[in-house]
């Protein structure tokens, strides 16, 4: 029987956040969305303290400021820095391993723990955590089980049932005991939707969903819940995807800080985010060839307007100043002048890794010296910081008026911002 | 195939590419140390031993004084070093980071510099230590 573990990282950002500040260990803390919109993060303390998850920060702020809550400003390079030092501390688990997420991994462990024996396994994932805790200070929860989907359920009853933090579900007595206690949308794939719909054919429990006839489901369903059936009686049916498969779309969608009605505004924003989209998309070593540009004025005004235009590019391309072009050109004809706007946003579609785009002698083609001067902008803007080289077109002023109040020193990344180790005690 | 970058590390670090072995080019016979000019010099190589389990960070301070380590050193820790008499730690003491010697057979952590105190660690020393302190880096050139 092959064994998958799903090692997922307790309250991620929240955690990244207290490593370098072990005065915050077992406090409560919250970490907010861009441009401090949201909750998105909270330690098991601010759970306790009833703060709710995703929910408006001014909504929560009377609470928070109530409890002392200490808050943070997302801090995608820290995150970024400290998952990337979780996954290769994983990878020595397990030479086969799929990042599913920033915090979460799945392991195929079966190789490394021979015969059945439920404490070895046992063992072996209180190892991986134990492991996490010392080499990072990264706390997660540790789940195994024959297939993804059971893995996945294995992961919920570490965190929320045992107090190792680590489960193993290796024989069906042991994951039907789980299952008859979860209710459906505690399946990994089972969304709002298809728990509706599982609702109203009786179905309320993952146990009910595991012994429902898979064929009459799939008939009204989808062949995906059919494969779920199957994981949930430990048929592996959902490989491991060990290669990470780059986005198909690229988004890049904001709401302004104040509303705008003058049209260079509007291009001076959609340039920025051409800009961020382009840089996401080379992350990727990908070229795109189909362009969305939406806008839209307030919801919740009279004379709502919202309207979207999409454009095919003349070549695959990842060049910044191609994709500006075509992005304000998209958005003159989307613009109107008696609008208040509230949000416009850029997607990149039809992305797709450099190499598998086709070239013939008729279609022009990104040129190496283009390759080579985004390549150069990048390095300069990781290098001396985002924003040291832009287009004319972003503007001077704007940059990304992003709201970062409360973000934490950029511990990683920024030789200035080291963690300081006070040698005056 | 890894497809993660490494990134905790800075990037110009990385690059930092120093010749081990440059013949010059000679018409005729080749230099027997050609064979070894592929490789290159990478400070992060030995510097780090498992960047998977290193921070960087800065020393602020006199009280390690005696073995070295003054203020303005950068410090380079590896929480997977083994916690061994005598090693050099950065210890969380009362929520804070702080840099001192592990005296396991005593139980304490020590400062090496007389005006500080010793603290007294009772077994409590995985819940404190962070980490070992493996190398501290001190510039010389002030400009």
């Amino acid at each position: 029987m092959s064994m998958i573990a799903l090692v997922d990282c307790n309250a991620c950002y929240v955690s990244c956040e207290q490593i370098f500040r072990p005065d915050l260990r077992g406090k409560a803390v919250v970490v907010l969305s861009n441009n401090d919109g949201c909750i998105i993060a909270r330690s098991k303390e601010a759970k306790l303290l009833g703060i709710a998850d995703l929910s408006p920060y001014f909504k929560q702020k009377a609470l928070l400021d109530l409890h002392k809550v200490k808050v943070f400003s997302a801090n995608f390079r820290l995150y970024g820095d400290v998952s990337n030092q979780v996954m290769e501390n994983l990878r020595s688990f397990s030479p086969r391993v799929e990042q599913y997420s920033i915090d979460e991994m799945f392991l195929d462990v079966d190789r490394f723990v021979d015969g059945s024996e439920n404490s070895n396994l046992n063992q072996y994932a209180l190892k991986m955590k134990a492991t996490l805790w010392r080499h990072v200070r990264m706390p997660v929860g540790v789940g195994v089980a024959p297939t993804k989907t059971l893995s996945k359920l294995a992961n919920h009853a570490a965190k929320h049932i045992k107090k190792d933090g680590v489960a193993v579900l290796d024989t069906p007595e042991k994951w039907q005991w789980l299952q008859r206690r979860l209710p459906v949308n505690k399946i990994w794939g089972i969304g709002s939707q298809l728990t509706k719909r599982l609702n109203m054919l009786g179905i309320r429990t993952a146990y009910e969903l595991a012994q429902a006839d898979p064929k009459q489901i799939r008939r009204l369903t989808s062949v995906n819940v059919e494969k779920t059936i199957s994981e949930l009686n430990g048929e592996c049916c959902i490989e491991l995807e060990e290669v990470m498969v780059p986005k198909k779309e690229i988004f890049v969608t904001r709401s302004f800080a104040k509303k705008i009605s003058r049209l260079p505004d509007l291009l001076g924003h959609i340039s920025r985010y051409a800009t961020a989209a382009a840089e996401k998309l080379r992350r990727q070593d990908s070229y795109c060839q189909q362009l969305y540009v939406f806008v839209r004025t307030s919801r919740f005004k009279e004379d709502y307007y919202t309207n979207s235009v999409e454009a095919r590019l003349p070549y695959p391309t990842s060049d910044t100043a191609v994709l500006i072009h075509y992005a304000k050109q998209a958005m003159m004809t989307l613009y109107k002048s008696d609008c208040l706007f509230a949000q416009c946003g850029i997607g990149l579609l039809d992305i797709r890794h450099r190499c598998f785009y086709q070239t013939d002698f008729l279609m022009p083609e990104q040129s190496s010296k283009t390759d080579c001067l985004m390549q150069t902008l990048d390095k300069v803007n990781q290098r001396y910081g985002r924003d040291t080289l832009t287009f004319g077109a972003e503007g001077l002023l704007g940059r990304w008026t992003m709201k970062q109040a409360k973000l934490s020193p950029s511990y990683t990344s920024s030789w200035k911002d080291l963690p300081r180790i006070n040698c005056s005690l | 195939m890894s497809l993660i970058h490494f990134s905790i590390l800075p990037a110009e670090f990385s690059n930092l590419a120093l010749p081990l072995f440059s013949s010059r080019v000679s018409a005729g016979f080749p230099s027997p140390a050609d064979d070894f000019i592929e490789r290159s010099l990478d400070l992060n190589e030995f510097l780090v031993a498992h960047p998977a389990s290193t921070f960087f960070a800065w020393a602020e301070g006199d009280s390690l004084r005696d073995i070295g380590i003054l203020d303005g050193d950068l410090l380079i820790i590896d929480r997977a070093i083994e916690r061994t008499q005598g090693v050099v730690v950065v210890a969380s003491i009362d929520g804070e980071l702080t840099c001192k010697i592990l005296d396991l057979r005593h139980k304490r952590l020590l400062a090496a510099n007389p005006d500080y105190p010793s603290i007294d660690i009772a077994d409590k020393e995985d819940l404190l230590i962070e980490g070992v302190v493996v190398f501290s880096i001190k510039k010389h050139l002030h400009s």
